[in-house]
């Protein structure tokens, strides 16, 4: 396809403080294409984006649109030059019609005309097939539906270039289906569009190009059909297939028939992962690779009962237990560190005593408060151990730093001596001795005999603390790898492959 | 040194206040030296201390329940008034069909009192924590229908309470030199140190108010703590109204304890709790409690017209929250710290010859690594 091009992004550097969010990014949107952007967390593709849409300010670079360099001030500037964009969330209001969505604000009369205004908007709905009536209430539509009228709202006033991020991660097959009817008329129209999805199956169904980015830098444009799916993750993991370095292997197969030490029939959970079967044993560091979006955190959320469980039977040691909360699945000697250290992990305000201990003191219950001694001895003992570098023990844990706040968080599970913890990205955002430090500090407490398992973006990480790793893709187990299976090629075979 | 440190932090979250307290105690000083004069009239002690401490201890006993609420569900309870008015009722009703009053006819309807506290509690508790309405809406129901039901349960406008013991209650029993309601005050507050002291209530209810996702991730369960906030706040409404209404010697249904509630959320307010939830300070609250009860009396006694007192008040908490504003403060600070570096620089200015001497010492020094 050898169309029009109508937008030209070049050289887009942007910085934020501490981080190289973009480095000298170039990107080309054509006329009538689908182009994805894709890249793993904090590869900067929402930075580009937003860049884009005018609500940040680019550090450098040029954008050049339909040939004319421009410069946003702010994203209603950008609206106004045809730049429409619908983000992950739906930022409508719910309790309003339909036709009220699609034009409040918009108008620069002190009055509402309504009755033009639900004509245009009815004009707008047919033509683009939304099944949705003018005056209907936004709430009582589908999600899907929703979605659409978000995109109505941006390509009208004459949208050239249509921003959807991540549109499709709380649809159904059937309404990403009809998603994918809108944009593809919208396509035959001439709006270009930027498409951001986890989804690699639907890259491939829609988009015409892809544009790839890993850690704020462009890999490089391919089309779409020339690029088959193994390399394409290949790129946004950062790893050639060629390149396997010698991983130092972490022996521990000899499970056997042993009983394990947790195990878990068809579980699910209202997060929406398939249902699946898991097992772990006495001493094993295990893992569950995927891309973003892929369910590894789901499941192990389904395992620790942080998502309402919503089938499935576990067993502890051979025996058949009940776990529907956090707090049952710690008196079962699990602990979860969450993915999300800041909404999910810390209590920012407490201090870094309090933040240690407080999973041991819910265990003991609310009327056994430890002493201040105790709480104080347990924090020291940890804060030695893990070398967590902290001011005092009342400070607050948001004044400490991102890898030191993790450790109190490690501390903090560490603290109720759990038989089976579960690590979801442990190592996401702190600096590289910290990284090492927690590797090591795994791989000690499998030996002491405690089971882990343990979830990281970066694969190699990955290879070299886990002796077996559960691959998923779009939230399915499609396969397993462990011993001499256990290289970087296979986990992105299975994972390119995968689930076909 | 850091325990010291951090005894002196804890000790800064007073700050607002106790200097708010000190200004009026000042100002009420100014005004006549003998403020603080006790004087002992048939063997109990009266003045403006005693006056004050007897005056607060309703808004005391409520402001420790408000900011428990305050912190876990992050919003305020506005039926405390109204849910003291139904407790008290029902206290009244049990004291006048017994007959004969004696203490424990008296014991037995606190606790009834108690348990309709509970009750009221469960009610907005439920409707906050487990259906999510918002606890100032969801409050807004007994806020607007309370008055009404302990009405009802009156039966007639105002019964009386005549008997000897409530008179005791409400006022000094004899041969003790302190009023009732301020022991009886002091003996809650002793309680509620103890069940801090021996309960995990300050780090469950801090946590769910800070970060109720994380809170839930580690075994506490958001909803039922929320809820145990609401029932503890019934408890000291049912408290509150019993001390109000053995004051009174009647239940007035429509005018006891009423608009409370807008008091105990200043004391909450004053004593720097966030009413946006989270850490807390009971003893911040107490304190807040405690001032408001010296400024409606300060204003009494600078001889405000009564009819104006309540504008004065609200020109006063204008003034107080405007200066503990983070706005304020922030730009206080930035303003102290261009005060001190202006100063600092103003002293180097004037120390020239000095500044000359260390200039050429670091000169000679950087000569020698060469």
């Amino acid at each position: 396809m050898q169309s029009e091009i109508i937008l030209k992004m070049e050289g887009i550097c942007k910085s934020f403080p501490g981080v190289r969010a973009l480095d000298n990014v170039d990107f080309v949107l054509r006329k009538g294409e689908i182009h994805a952007l894709m890249g793993e967390n904090g590869a900067g593709k929402s930075t580009l984006i937003k860049i884009l849409n005018g609500v940040y300010e680019k550090d450098a670079g040029r954008i050049i649109l339909e040939g004319r360099p421009v410069h946003f001030k702010s994203p209603q500037e950008a609206q106004n030059m045809g730049i429409g964009t619908v983000f992950q969330e739906i930022a409508l209001c719910p309790n309003l019609t339909v036709a009220e969505n699609m034009f409040i604000g918009r108008s620069r009369d002190v009055f509402v005309k309504w009755k033009q205004m639900n004509e245009r908007a009815a004009g707008m709905l047919s033509s683009l097939g939304i099944p949705a009536s003018p005056a209907q209430e936004l709430a009582s539509c589908s999600i899907a539906v929703q979605q659409m009228i978000a995109i109505a709202r941006a390509v009208d006033m004459d949208c050239k270039i249509l921003i959807l991020d991540e549109p499709t991660s709380s649809l159904d097959e059937d309404e990403t289906k009809k998603l994918f009817a809108l944009m593809r008329q919208l396509k035959a129209r001439g709006v270009g569009i930027i498409f951001i999805t986890h989804f690699i199956d639907q890259v491939y169904e829609i988009s015409d190009r892809i544009t790839v980015l890993r850690n704020g830098k462009l890999i490089g444009e391919y089309q779409t059909s020339a690029l088959p799916q193994i390399e394409l993750v290949s790129k946004m993991m950062g790893k050639a297939l060629s390149d396997i370095s010698a991983i130092q292997k972490h022996e521990l197969l000899k499970s056997g028939d042993r009983v394990p030490v947790f195990e878990a029939k068809a579980l699910s959970s209202a997060a929406g992962v398939r249902p699946f079967d898991f097992a772990i044993h006495k001493g094993e560091v295990n893992g569950f690779a995927g891309l973003l979006g892929s369910g590894r955190s789901e499941s192990v959320r389904a395992i620790f009962a942080a998502d309402k469980v919503t089938g499935g039977e576990v067993k502890i040691n051979g025996k058949r237990v009940k776990i529907k909360t956090p707090l049952h699945a710690m008196k079962q000697g699990i602990g979860y560190l969450p993915e999300d250290r800041k909404s999910d992990g810390i209590i920012d305000e407490l201090s870094v005593r309090d933040n240690i201990i407080l999973a041991l003191q819910v265990m003991k219950g609310f009327f056994k408060p430890l002493s201040r001694k105790q709480a104080e001895e347990f924090a020291n003992q940890y804060i030695q151990l893990l070398e967590i570098k902290t001011p005092s023990l009342d400070t607050p844990i948001k004044s400490l730093s991102g890898g030191n706040q993790q450790k109190v968080i490690l501390a903090r599970w560490l603290l109720t001596h759990p038989m089976y913890l579960i690590l979801d990205e442990p190592t996401r955002g702190i600096d590289v001795g910290t990284k090492v430090e927690i590797q090591k500090l795994v791989l000690k407490l499998a030996a002491d005999g405690m089971s882990l398992t343990f979830i990281s973006s970066e694969i190699d990480e990955m290879l070299r603390v886990c002796s077996r790793l559960i691959v998923m893709k779009d939230r399915e187990i499609v396969g397993e790898l462990r011993g001499a299976d256990l290289t970087e090629q296979n986990v992105m075979h299975m994972i390119a492959q995968g689930g076909k | 040194m850091p325990r010291l440190k951090a005894q002196f932090d804890r000790l800064s979250h007073l700050f607002l206040p106790l200097s708010v307290l000190v200004i009026l105690l000042i100002i009420n000083l100014i005004k006549g030296a003998d403020y603080f004069k006790i004087t002992m009239v048939n063997g109990v002690f009266y003045g403006n201390i005693p006056n004050i401490l007897f005056g607060a201890s309703e808004l005391v006993i409520l402001s420790v329940g408000m900011t428990l609420v305050t912190a876990a569900a992050r919003g305020q309870d506005i039926s405390i008034g109204e849910s003291g008015a139904i407790s008290s009722a029902i206290f009244v009703q049990y004291v006048l069909q017994a007959g004969e009053v004696t203490i424990w006819t008296i014991l037995a309807g606190f606790l009834i009192s108690c348990v309709a506290g509970l009750v009221i509690g469960a009610f907005n508790g439920t409707l906050v924590s487990f259906f999510n309405v918002q606890p100032m809406v969801a409050t807004l129901i007994l806020f607007l229908g309370g008055r009404s039901i302990a009405f009802i349960i009156d039966g007639k406008v105002s019964p009386i309470l005549a008997n000897p013991i409530s008179n005791q209650i409400g006022t000094v029993i004899p041969g003790v030199p302190i009023q009732t309601p301020i022991i009886l005050t002091a003996v809650f507050l002793a309680l509620v140190a103890v069940v801090l002291k021996t309960t995990n209530l300050r780090l469950y209810v801090e946590a769910v108010g800070i970060n109720p996702s994380a809170a839930r991730l580690n075994g506490i369960n958001p909803k039922k703590v929320i809820f145990l906030t609401f029932l503890l706040m019934g408890v000291c409404s049912a408290i509150a109204g019993f001390i109000a209404v053995n004051k009174a010697g009647r239940h007035d249904s429509v005018n006891l304890l009423k608009f409370i509630m807008m008091d105990a959320i200043l004391a909450v307010a004053l004593g720097e709790n966030s009413l946006g939830g989270g850490k807390f300070s009971i003893t911040g609250s107490i304190i807040g409690a405690y001032t408001i009860e010296v400024l409606n009396r300060t204003l009494l006694r600078l001889e405000v017209n009564p009819e104006a007192i309540k504008a004065f008040k609200a020109v006063f908490i204008i003034i107080l929250m405007v200066i503990a504003s983070p706005v304020v403060r922030v730009s206080a600070r930035k303003f102290l710290d261009k005060a001190k570096t202006f100063v600092a620089g103003y002293s180097v200015r004037q120390t020239g010859g000095l500044n000359k001497a260390v200039v050429s010492i670091t000169d000679s020094s950087v000569k020698k690594e060469e």
